[in-house]
């Protein structure tokens, strides 16, 4: 009898793998990642989870551009409204936030110099609390609820699971900024830090003061929601009030380090210091800007060129302060950063090109495109507002702050796992995911500007978001194995981090260094070195 | 071919608990800030509209002012507990931050009195939610900031180490609070 016999064979593998230790084992290397203090679990969680949220939201999109495109009829009106909110909230608040946030708690201790993260266990329920929300978001809007759903108790599941997020958020933000603030090694100044750091810090200090702002307006949403709806409304209020928080500016704030992360890698790949970093920390500060819009709860300042001088330029102003601003900070860190690659005669050793820095470029570039688009927007001539080209916009910010992410967890990735990847893998995934951002966000962009819903549009967004989900599949297979080559820095990278060993130890560091420059690994590096 | 950087000195002394209850204490006033806000929005709407705010209902005032000088004065026994604290005086910090439990069970039994006097109907009007909401959230910090007392004074009365940092963090929480109140009663029992 096969099937006894197999019952029998897989018994005794069963009980082997029992006597070995191997399940033992297995359940107690589960119970170390979802109960450990380590910063650089608590991040790669919020970075994986951040992975399979780009897949998922990616699919969700790609199924609403095909019910666009085909016509399938799959979906009724409400089916489709629910795809829509879990597209845009999910690209938000599970894609880049957790990622770049994920990123930012599993790097940024290590570059200070710190031996934890501050308040371990507040990040470790930061994440918690994240993904509870997460998940009641998701059950809440699939079952009836978000935003303009039919069940009103699934609204209110809604409304307290945004909350949640907003919580765990806050959370996991204080303990970035106060080990940034408080943690760092002797020697590292606040000029010293690296660019990461800063893009971390500035973007934990801009949640902690935004997100608040989000979790009162769904305080008052749900006590207002769940007895009379009489002061917001009720799917009217919802639909006026909460996706303001979740469209540009704002989300710029989401996709902050991953200016970090093109900042850093550059001065790497040209094995050169970065000779203006001041500057960089100005520009990643300046998109900080972009959380004061978040405060004021304005969706748009609009800009009516067609009204009388003075008030198009009262106009003007307030739009370049909250819009025009973050734009000239992305702007300023990109050309900045490319002055490294200035050749300067001193005969450096020869640029080399890396994979993370390609998806660092690629994201920086994105996202200075979505700025752009996020300034027409706001340009009442345009007739961009409530079109294609807002849902364009978003994704290009976010999906590129996605990409950029990748890039770090590729250059960092010797310091979680101890193996870099193999670059021959990874590098045309940067190519795949920005050629993915690009026909995610851009069509919707020129629908918005054509006033036009050709099927051709949804499309090439349908090709957009199939290439990003497939982006993040191949990023899980490629990034996993790799090659380890014995040292600290197989990168040959500038930062303190890059001391310590492959992969890091659960502490960090079993001495702290002395730290004389921003680049204390330079500092050590023989001249002309590591070409 | 690894290099090591030589050891450096020892890290200089932290405050993570101080700068992570500043930043918490940041996070609450844009909480409150941006639901005063929304308040003064609504209130307006309201009144553009030809309705009264806060309709029908009468405020004992007495109650509002006597809670906002409680909180004031829990900021001096939170202050003199930091005080002995670094003194290493356990009696006075022990003493100092019993009365800070006190003074914030009072303000959270003066808020129920508020309540219970005030009889707001939350589904009735535009008024109810927006004023269970907005005191609701400032009665929820009070609360927070009392568990942050307890746990202040277990780890400084029993802990093996002395500690003063959590008692000036506690402090700190405590300014906070009755700044965020201030603007609360201003907005709410006072203008309306």
């Amino acid at each position: 009898m096969t099937t006894l016999e197999q019952s029998g064979t897989g018994a005794g593998a069963g009980s082997k793998l029992l006597s070995d230790g191997r399940i033992g084992t297995a359940v107690g290397a589960a119970a170390d990642w979802v109960t450990s203090t380590d910063h650089k679990k608590i991040g790669r969680l919020f970075t994986g989870f951040g992975i399979l949220g780009m897949i998922a939201v990616s699919l969700i999109a790609a199924l609403r551009s095909l019910e666009s495109v085909a016509d399938l009829g799959a979906f009724n009106a409400q089916q489709l409204d629910q795809l829509a909110q879990l597209h845009h909230f999910g690209l938000a608040l599970m894609v880049a936030l957790p990622l770049t946030l994920g990123l930012s708690i599993a790097v940024a201790p290590l570059q200070v110099g710190a031996r934890a993260i501050a308040f371990a266990r507040l990040a470790l329920m930061g994440f918690y609390t994240w993904l509870a929300g997460a998940v009641l978001t998701i059950v809440a809007i699939v079952n009836g609820g978000g935003i303009s759903g039919a069940d009103s108790d699934m609204v209110d599941l809604f409304l307290a699971a945004m909350a949640l997020m907003m919580f765990g958020v806050i959370a996991s933000a204080i303990s970035v900024a106060t080990t940034i603030l408080t943690s760092r090694a002797p020697g590292v100044t606040m000029r010293r830090v690296p660019f990461l750091t800063w893009t971390a810090l500035v973007q934990s200090l801009a949640l902690i003061i935004t997100a608040p702002v989000v979790v009162g307006l769904i305080i008052y949403l749900f006590v207002d929601h769940r007895n009379s709806a009489l002061a917001f409304g009720a799917a009217d209020g919802l639909a006026d009030w909460l996706p303001r928080f979740f469209t540009a500016p704002v989300v710029y704030i989401f996709a902050i380090p991953a200016l970090g992360v093109f900042a850093e890698l550059l001065p790497v790949s040209m094995s050169r210091r970065h000779p203006m970093r001041q500057l960089v920390f100005t520009g990643a500060a300046l998109v900080g800007v972009a959380s004061f819009a978040g405060v004021t709860m304005q969706k748009a300042f609009p800009v009516d060129f067609s009204e009388s001088g003075q008030d198009v330029l009262k106009s003007l102003v307030v739009m370049a302060f909250f819009v025009g601003l973050p734009l000239l900070g992305i702007a300023i860190t990109l050309l900045t950063s490319l002055l490294v690659a200035k050749p300067d005669g001193s005969g450096a050793p020869k640029p080399r090109i890396l994979s993370p820095l390609l998806f660092g470029l690629l994201s920086i570039l994105l996202l200075l495109l979505g700025a752009v688009v996020g300034v027409l927007t706001q340009i009442v001539d345009f007739e961009l507002s409530g079109t294609a080209a807002v849902e364009g916009t978003v994704a290009l910010v976010c999906l590129a702050a996605a990409l950029g992410t990748l890039g770090g967890l590729v250059f960092w990735a010797p310091k979680f796992s101890g193996n870099k990847p193999d670059e021959k893998k990874v590098l045309p995934l940067a190519l795949l995911g920005a050629l993915g951002v690009v026909l995610a966000g851009v069509p919707g962009v020129i629908a918005g500007l054509a006033d036009s819903d050709n099927s051709l549009f949804s499309t090439l967004t349908l090709i957009g978001y199939a290439l990003m989900a497939l982006t993040g599949l191949a990023f899980v297979g490629a990034t996993r194995g790799g090659t380890s080559d014995g040292t600290n820095n197989p990168w040959c990278a500038h930062t303190l981090e890059w001391s310590t060993a492959c992969p890091a130890p659960a502490d960090n560091y079993e001495a702290l260094a002395t730290v004389r420059s921003a680049e204390p690994e330079l500092d050590q590096l023989p001249e002309g070195s590591p070409s | 071919m690894t290099l090591a950087l030589p050891s450096g000195p020892a890290p200089a002394p932290r405050r993570q608990l101080l700068v992570g209850s500043a930043l918490a204490g940041l996070a609450g006033t844009t909480l409150i800030g941006g639901m005063l806000a929304v308040w003064l929005l609504e209130r307006q709407h309201a009144v553009d509209a030809g309705e009264r705010f806060p309709m029908k209902y009468i405020i004992p005032e007495v109650a509002t002012n006597v809670m906002l000088i409680t909180l004031f004065g829990l900021c001096f026994f939170a202050q003199w507990a930091v005080y002995a604290a670094r003194r290493q005086d356990r009696g006075h910090t022990g003493l100092a931050l019993s009365v800070v439990i006190i003074l914030g069970l009072a303000f959270v039994n003066a808020q129920a009195f508020v309540y219970s006097q005030m009889e707001v109907e939350i589904a009735e009007g535009i008024y109810g939610g927006l004023f269970y909401a907005l005191t609701g959230t400032m009665m929820a910090i009070v609360i927070a900031g009392l568990i942050f007392t307890a746990v202040a004074a277990f780890r400084t009365l029993g802990g093996r180490d002395w500690q003063s940092e959590i008692v000036s963090a506690n402090a700190l929480y405590w300014y906070f609070a009755a700044v965020a109140y201030a603007a609360v009663w201003f907005v709410v029992y006072v203008t309306k």
